[in-house]
């Protein structure tokens, strides 16, 4: 197995979220596909982090773990902030999906054409 | 009280503010009031700032007292905000703005139900730009942007009619974008240098070679914060969106949003943390040359006042990017008093789009017409704005684009001379139309009995023109120094010029 497979199939999805993104007309598609996306990244985040065989980022008394082996745990942290503020604009999107639903009648995005020029 | 203490309090005061708003909303009273106060404080800490601040000093506060591992590791643990020139000429800019639109908003938001809900919005807007703005760390900064950005998309929506949830979905979808974007670059910058402080990067950055990766980075970031600063060709939601909020709204997102979340971190990213590398200066000019002259032409044919605003702020972030784009210190004082005073007339226009739209009920240029006797204070701050973002001598936006224009001659680069006059010549020739068609010729029937708009409304216009007509006096040698002077000396460093 290639070591940078996870990394490209980590793009790959990314790409499905943006291709979503820019060719469903549906506001739902829409929104799953701004979901892909983040978690893409988010699984990217994780992987950078990675390290084959590595340990927790505790020092134990009963054994010996150097720091080499142990994992980083900030990228962590920080995914978990980034799956939260992913939450709130996901939970918005879905709001404003339903107030459009309920002005247009539909969940088409072409057919909502108040604004031009 | 140390200055260091009080830099946390720019988030803290807004962000309380708002919490308490939602608490308190039943009390009558009450959400004007605070959201009034949490602006103002955040504005008098801000001139504070300026009386303090030395040259070349730096205000660092570390969060949680994650303070001395730098000794110790070699690197810095912990969130650092880092306050230097440029961050408090931005604080008193985005500060000022917010001060003035949450008095406007007090008569303005009766028009609406659920004021409250406005008013906690709006705080937690200015607490996410004020957070973007002192931040001295990656992640902390995508942080902010969030905040500020989710606040933006649900006030956008705020009229919730046809227009606006549309404008809103259309907004949020490409912002999400822009924050994936953002957060991608952050991650390939923390795997590259193992640290998130701004600072360390650099350091980092400085004495290793990683060109392949670092060209990646600043795709990301181009895109990402081009999106949020909304330059050409990340553009398209801006008129839509711009113009679907309230007018209040407007002024703000115009007025300092798209400067503290795209100008704003495109220039602290590129100039501090990658020292401004050569290729990305000539990005900047032609991505502000032709978002200026696009912008413009595209402005001529609006009928709808706020929308040809909307994209008059695209042509003037032009301006701006273009200015930073330069980089030689006259560039960079540019682009900074540009900012500063593109904040002042584009609000200020947008107030006025805002109290027209309250007095007559229309934002249709053609319905309106003779309104200048009916209405004069308006009138004659449109006028005064006009003027400014026009470049007439001697109003404020004339220095800060005769300034630009200059700091392109003296670096040979005529093109793009010529190309900021002609946007100005096209900026003048569409407010000659604004002033045309609303304020002068004969009035209409229907219009015959519409009154000024109240004086909550018409304090901060005033302010705002006085400040559109003496901007100039910001580049006399003792005001300069202790104002733009401090930031100009930030970024200069930071490039190493």
């Amino acid at each position: 197995m290639n070591a940078y497979l996870p990394y490209v199939f980590c793009m790959i999805l990314f790409c499905i979220g943006i291709y979503a993104i820019l060719s469903k007309r549906n506001i739902i598609k829409i929104i799953l596909g701004v979901v892909i996306a983040e978690y893409a990244v988010n699984l990217f985040f994780v992987l950078v982090a990675y390290k084959a065989g590595g340990r927790a980022a505790i020092f134990s008394e009963t054994e010996v773990i150097l720091p080499e082996s142990m994992v980083d745990p900030l990228p962590h942290a920080l995914v978990l902030t980034s799956i939260v503020i992913g939450l709130a604009t996901t939970a918005f999107l879905i709001a404003l999906a339903i107030r459009l639903y309920g002005k247009y009648g539909t969940f088409d995005i072409t057919r909502m054409r108040e604004l031009r020029g | 009280m140390t200055i260091e203490s009080i830099v946390p309090l720019f988030v803290a005061i807004p962000l309380a503010g708002a919490f308490l708003i939602t608490l308190l909303k039943r009390i009558k009273g009450i959400p004007d009031t605070l959201g009034v106060l949490a602006s103002a404080s955040a504005f008098a800490l801000s001139i504070m700032f300026v009386l303090k601040m030395e040259m070349g000093q730096r205000v660092i506060c570390n969060v949680g007292n994650w303070g001395g591992f730098q000794e110790v590791l070699g690197r810095i643990v912990g969130i650092q905000l880092v306050v230097d020139g440029f961050t408090v000429f931005m604080l008193v800019t985005v500060n000022l703005i917010a001060f003035l639109v949450a008095v406007y908003s007090m008569s303005y938001m009766t028009r609406y139900t659920e004021k409250w809900q406005f008013y906690s919005l709006f705080l937690l807007m200015l607490a996410g730009m004020n957070g973007v703005l002192i931040t001295g760390d990656m992640f902390n900064l995508f942080v902010f942007v969030e905040i500020a950005s989710l606040a933006s998309y649900a006030l956008v929506a705020f009229g919730t009619g046809k227009k606006e949830l549309e404008a809103s979905f259309k907004y949020a979808v490409m912002g999400g974008v822009a924050s994936l974007l953002i957060l991608m670059g952050v991650i390939f910058l923390y795997s590259n240098t193992g640290t998130l402080n701004m600072e360390d990067m650099t350091r980092i950055l400085g004495s290793s070679e990683n060109p392949v990766l670092i060209y990646l980075v600043f795709a990301l970031f181009l895109a990402g914060f081009g999106l949020k600063a909304a330059i050409f060709p990340f553009h398209a939601w801006l008129p839509d969106a711009h113009p679907s909020a309230p007018a209040p709204i407007s002024a703000m997102l115009s007025g300092v949003l798209i400067k503290a979340l795209g100008v704003y971190t495109l220039v602290r990213v590129f100039y501090c943390v990658f020292g401004f590398p050569e290729k990305v200066s000539s990005i900047f000019m032609t991505l502000g040359a032709l978002s200026m002259i696009i912008a413009v032409i595209l402005a001529l044919k609006q009928w709808d006042m706020k929308r040809l605003l909307a994209y008059h702020s695209i042509s003037q972030i032009g301006y701006i990017i273009l200015g930073f784009g330069i980089g030689s210190p006259l560039g960079i004082l540019g682009g900074l008093l540009h900012l500063f005073n593109h904040s002042i007339f584009k609000s200020l226009l947008f107030l006025d789009a805002g109290s027209l739209e309250y007095a007559t009920g229309t934002r249709n240029l053609k319905e309106m017409g003779g309104l200048s006797k009916r209405m004069p204070v308006t009138s004659w701050t449109t006028l005064a704005a006009s003027m400014s973002i026009a470049g007439v001598p001697p109003f404020a936006g004339f220095w800060s684009k005769l300034i630009i224009i200059l700091a392109c001659i003296q670096m040979g680069l005529w093109f793009y001379a010529i190309i900021a006059v002609l946007a100005s010549i096209l900026t003048l020739a569409s407010f000659m139309k604004v002033t045309r068609y609303a304020f002068l010729g004969e009035i209409r029937n229907k219009l015959r009995n519409i009154l000024e708009v109240p004086a909550p409304m018409l304090i901060p216009m005033i302010i705002l023109a006085i400040i559109c007509i003496i901007g100039g006096v910001l580049l006399i040698p003792g005001v300069r120094q202790g104002f733009l002077g401090l930031a100009v000396e930030a970024l200069s460093r930071a490039r190493g010029v």
